[in-house]
């Protein structure tokens, strides 16, 4: 039998959901010792195609073969034994057990049936100093932060001698510094010998890690490319299908009287008389860096936490939120950070999902109105453009860009002044991003004041009016559409206090 | 209205008859008909008008307890200490009605009795959201059952049935039909259109889908759950008033096992522990799958611990059938 020159080859992979086609004849080859990025829209069938190859699903066509033999994995175990490992995006480990525990959970060293402690320590620890991890074995997991609990989950690929590692979106949650970690150690599994295929919505993890890329598109293989000689103009149109000429369509809208104020704002531990005010049709950017307390201060507004001290303004009056109902009812809506848990009933059709907060205004005398909620919800998804079908879709089966739209249609159900937009992109794919860019726009043309929380730079600079800088529960600086750059942006997020910063 | 890129969504229920014969309420249907069709091979007075109504009133006063139950499991929820609700409610009735309260007052007392039982589990609940309701209501059930014991100790209060119009509650007929059957009626038409037509049937079945969702969404989570605990207590008496007529005399251990039997009813009509599941003509049905089941082995003389077995065995096989359905869907597939 000849050798192959890949590692890993599928070729015509199709995997169909009731419903749906997640994978319409996909293939993909893996060269050993490479590090190659696969990208795509979410939604492009990435996720099911890692499912795929870890014995998760099962493919109802194509066929799969490792070092040139075809193999047919039954379930996650058969792709373990064959050297599979899968880290993903949102760690599923055990929190309350301790990092050995994490490491060897299914492959235990027993002796006679009994478990030995001492020398999976051992060796847990040894595989965490290779890897530099600043913690030991027995520390409980939970108590780690994403990107040390991303570290014990490629301990565990390597416990498991791994030869394939795929990695599901590794960086998402990481920062600057941790990110450039991982790409060392991503470095270093590779120079040991393994194989490994790099999920990322971003571009430098692409750059800077990737020889080469293939790219998905509404479940179907567009292409593999050398990193070396790709442009990013390329890559978007490979992923998207189409050119994207204005990802930041920000319109040019009259800036009326101010609607909301806060003042002095309040809540121990978390933020500190935080000031800051938005007018009618402007958008305002909150950033700064992760737990710089912006998403404390918005949910705060928003009576899903209580505050100590300080006072809101709306249109010139004073107001008290004690629970989201409150700020709904005086015009006050947000969009939660975490879409699936805070932001969608994920079991329920999108329908009674973006009535949900206005089911008392479509009915009467306590009675639901079936009908009228249908009209609204119809209106409301085809508004903001929707990919579904009925109304009667399930949340769940809709991609990550398409729930976000679904969230904003449900605050548009709401009759508001204000709209509180947190990471608004946040998981959602550049087309669908390129979107929720135009509803806000609009949104702001039709005279809505928006506070927009964002972690992204491009994105801050491109959808904002004035932008508040946040540092460590403080503001510490505000500037204005134009005479705000990235420098100065970074220089206020990591200013101590707002003095050091003016200096 | 269509979207920017043409598309239109539909707004209309699409119907298959597929989705329309594979409803959990069809098997029910299909026991309901097989307990029914046994229980009158069983006794030739069963299937006269007479013998049906003699039958429910054999069961009915545990199932007003079964209707806020299913509130209960919608939120996500449990509550089991009903059962011990239920028997002190009805034992300070008839404490109170030995002092020499009257009646009316005694089945206020009772009324009063439930809620604020409800209500404490409500409370605990509510203030303290990180707390397992089982664990809570566990200790509640000891609780409320040990205030009943240190009452009436092993005595009994009776004497109930010289007020007519009292046992008439249970034994009292208008025509041929019950004056119990009427009165679940009524509530079990009230307790299905409040889950399936009101905001508040609605809010339940958000806040039992995902709780942080309901509450982002503007719905007052606590507040909810705090009414139908209280509700909850509140229908525990009713069903103690019903017991208390029935028997014309309380003891400290009656109502041992209702919180499990309603919850039994509730699981079997559709109603899932993990909550926002389940619709109410499953619930009704499943009151009377478990009843007249039990009403056709009392006919045979069953004794009533096997009696346990028989239905514990159909709860179980039951809410097993779906998996098993799907089971046999994943073999076709590999």
């Amino acid at each position: 039998m000849e050798l192959s020159e890949y590692v890993l080859e599928l070729k015509g992979i199709t995997k169909i959901f009731p419903g749906v086609k997640a994978l319409d004849h996909v293939s993909f080859q893996l060269k050993p010792g490479e590090i190659h990025a696969l990208m795509g829209e979410n939604g492009a069938g990435k996720s099911t195609f890692i499912k795929v190859i870890t014995g998760v699903h099962k493919a109802e066509e194509g066929e799969m073969y490792l070092d040139g033999q075809k193999v047919d994995f039954k379930g996650p175990k058969d792709a373990q034994k064959a050297g599979i490992a899968a880290i993903y995006q949102h760690v599923t480990a055990y929190p309350h057990l301790s990092v050995t525990e994490n490491i060897f959970m299914g492959h235990e060293i027993k002796k006679r049936g009994i478990i030995q402690w001492k020398e999976m320590n051992d060796l847990a620890d040894s595989y965490l100093q290779e890897l530099n991890a600043d913690f030991k074995s027995t520390a409980e997991m939970g108590a780690l932060s994403v990107a040390q609990q991303q570290m014990v989950e490629i301990a565990k690929a390597i416990s498991m001698k791994a030869r394939i590692i795929i990695m599901d979106e590794p960086t998402a949650a990481l920062t600057k510094n941790e990110s450039e970690q991982l790409y060392k150690i991503t470095e270093k599994l590779r120079d040991d010998g393994a194989s490994i295929i790099f999920i990322s919505h971003r571009f430098e993890d692409m750059y800077r890690l990737a020889t080469r890329v293939t790219v998905f598109r509404d479940s179907q293989y567009i292409g593999s490319y050398d990193v070396n000689g790709i442009t990013n103009a390329d890559l978007i149109k490979a992923m998207v299908g189409r050119e994207i000429s204005d990802m930041y369509p920000k319109p040019e809208v009259k800036i009326g009287e101010e609607v909301f104020r806060v003042e002095k704002l309040t809540r121990m531990g978390y933020f500190k008389d935080v000031s800051f005010n938005v007018r009618k049709g402007e958008i305002l950017g909150l950033t700064g860096l992760v737990g710089a307390g912006r998403t404390e201060t918005v949910q705060t507004i928003y009576g899903v936490e209580h505050y100590d001290s300080g006072k809101m303004y709306l249109n010139g009056q004073e107001i008290t939120v004690k629970n989201p109902s409150d700020a709904l009812r005086q015009g006050i809506g947000l969009l939660p950070e975490d879409r699936q848990h805070q932001g969608l009933i994920l079991d329920w059709g999108i329908g009674r999902n973006i009535t949900l907060t206005e089911i008392a205004s479509l009915g009467k005398n306590g009675m639901t109105d079936e009908k009228s909620e249908r009209a609204k919800a119809k209106e409301l998804a085809e508004r903001v453009d929707t990919k579904a079908v009925t109304i009667f879709d399930k949340a769940s089966s809709l991609s990550g860009g398409n729930q976000q739209k679904i969230v904003v249609a449900k605050i548009l159900a709401s009759d508001l002044k204000v709209i509180i937009l947190d990471e608004p992109t946040k998981g959602v794919d550049v087309g669908a991003k390129a979107e929720i860019y135009e509803i806000m726009g609009e949104l702001a043309k039709q005279g809505y004041a928006i506070i927009m929380i964002s972690s992204e730079m491009p994105e801050i600079l491109g959808m904002s009016d004035r932008i508040v800088v946040m540092c460590e529960g403080k503001v510490t600086g505000e500037l204005k559409r134009g005479e705000a750059a990235q420098e100065e942006i970074l220089k206020f997020a990591m200013a101590r206090s707002p003095k050091a910063a003016k200096n | 209205m269509a979207t920017k890129s043409g598309r239109t969504i539909i707004a209309d229920q699409p119907f298959s008859w597929k989705t329309f014969f594979l409803k959990w309420e069809w098997l029910l249907v299909i026991l309901f008909l097989g307990i029914n069709v046994m229980n009158a091979s069983l006794s030739e007075y069963y299937l006269s008008g007479a013998g049906l109504f003699n039958a429910t009133n054999s069961f009915l006063e545990k199932a007003f307890v079964a209707l806020p139950m299913a509130y209960i499991l919608v939120l996500g929820d449990i509550d089991i200490s009903v059962g011990s609700t239920a028997c002190l409610s009805a034992v300070m009735l008839a404490y109170f009605y030995n002092l020499g309260v009257p009646m009316g007052l005694c089945i206020i007392i009772c009324l009063l009795t439930g809620t604020i039982c409800g209500a404490i589990n409500g409370l605990i609940l509510t203030k303290f959201t990180e707390l397992a309701p089982m664990i809570v209501t566990l200790g509640t059930q000891i609780l409320y059952r040990g205030i009943a014991e240190a009452m009436l100790g092993d005595e009994a209060r009776g004497g109930l049935s010289s007020v007519k119009w009292f046992s008439n509650l249970y034994w009292g007929k208008i025509g041929i039909v019950p004056i119990m059957l009427i009165c679940f009626i009524v509530c079990a038409v009230i307790f299905g259109f409040v889950l399936h037509k009101t905001f508040f049937g609605r809010r339940l079945y958000a806040i039992g889908a995902n709780k942080l969702a309901a509450e982002y969404a503007g719905i007052k989570v606590q507040k909810i759950r705090m009414i139908v605990f209280t509700l909850t207590g509140t229908f525990a008496a009713v069903t103690a008033i019903f017991l208390a007529a029935r028997m014309g005399s309380t003891r400290a251990d009656i109502a041992t096992g209702y919180e499990l039997e309603a919850i039994a009813m509730a699981v079997l009509g559709g109603f899932s522990t993990d909550g926002g599941k389940g619709k109410f003509p499953g619930l009704i049905l499943a009151i009377f799958i478990v009843g007249m089941l039990r009403y056709g082995l009392g006919l045979v003389n069953m004794a009533s611990q096997f009696m346990l077995v028989v239905i514990g065995a159909l709860l179980i096989i039951t809410v097993m059938l779906p998996n098993i359905k799907s089971m046999f869907k994943v073999k076709k597939k590999a």
